[in-house]
């Protein structure tokens, strides 16, 4: 990274830093997600789960569209 | 090694240490946010497994098996017997003349075994002072998620017999 300005570098590093923190909510909730649904799955309740899947399938495709952002973000900012 | 690595004009060591000391926290960042991803993959599959779980296993068929007779057990007694299989311990209790209800044993919060108290006119685990209702098996109090399962009952002449396991109450 020598050869590029500090300034971008820096910007580069802050925005993901928050795309990580970001992921890092978004699986916070997907284990909670899973821990509920697992929950009310062993209680014998079958309507929550369907939906709850759809739920952990947006959100890790927000996830996935983080990482992408983050390889973006991170080839931009080595690009000379 | 031709197989291993693509042909690269670069020099061998540039290929295999492309990343400048400098710009480690970059990559260390990038894999762990993968990881992330990765885990949060995981945790949909999860949810995945749950779905499938719930809808394509095949309903669990119980079999009858006589449990007691009519008259065995006095008002407010305790009989224990194992079903549907011997190593689920289930409770029964007669709560009035004509009255059974009989309950898996195994506390819903760590499995231990729940016992009634008929003082109080409960089913209560020793281990972490879960009670739970004698009419519908629900939690009254403590730190169980989710009530007991309840054992069909049914009377066929002198024959008390279980025919199933339902859940019931508050869960």
């Amino acid at each position: 990274m020598a050869n590029l300005e500090p300034t971008k570098q820096r910007r580069g590093l802050v925005a993901i830093d928050g795309a990580m923190a970001l992921i890092g909510v978004l699986l916070v909730v997907q284990i909670w997600l899973l821990s509920a649904t697992l929950e009310a799955f062993l209680a014998g309740h079958r309507s929550p789960v369907i939906a709850a899947a759809i739920v952990s399938g947006l959100l890790f495709a927000a996830c996935v569209a983080l990482n992408l952002f983050v390889d973006r973000l991170d080839w931009e900012s080595r690009r000379p | 090694m031709s197989l291993l690595r693509s042909p690269s004009k670069d020099p061998l060591w540039k290929d295999e240490f492309s990343v400048f000391t400098s710009d480690e926290r970059y990559v260390t960042r990038r894999q762990f946010t993968k990881f992330l991803t990765l885990a949060s993959l995981g945790m949909f599959v999860g949810n995945l497994w749950i779905v499938l779980k719930s809808y394509l296993a095949k309903k669990t068929s119980y079999p009858t098996a006589e449990v007691a007779r009519v008259g065995e057990i006095q008002i407010r007694g305790v009989k224990l017997f194992s079903y549907p299989t011997p190593q689920d311990s289930c409770i029964m209790v007669r709560t009035g003349e004509d009255e059974y209800v009989a309950y898996s044993q195994k506390c819903t919060h760590l499995s231990c075994a729940v016992y009634y108290s008929a003082r109080s006119d409960r089913l209560e685990c020793p281990c972490h002072q879960g009670f739970f209702s004698i009419k519908d098996g629900s939690v009254l109090q403590g730190p169980p998620p989710r009530p007991l399962p309840q054992i069909v009952l049914k009377r066929e002449g002198e024959k008390l017999l279980a025919s199933g396991i339902r859940i019931t109450g508050n869960g």
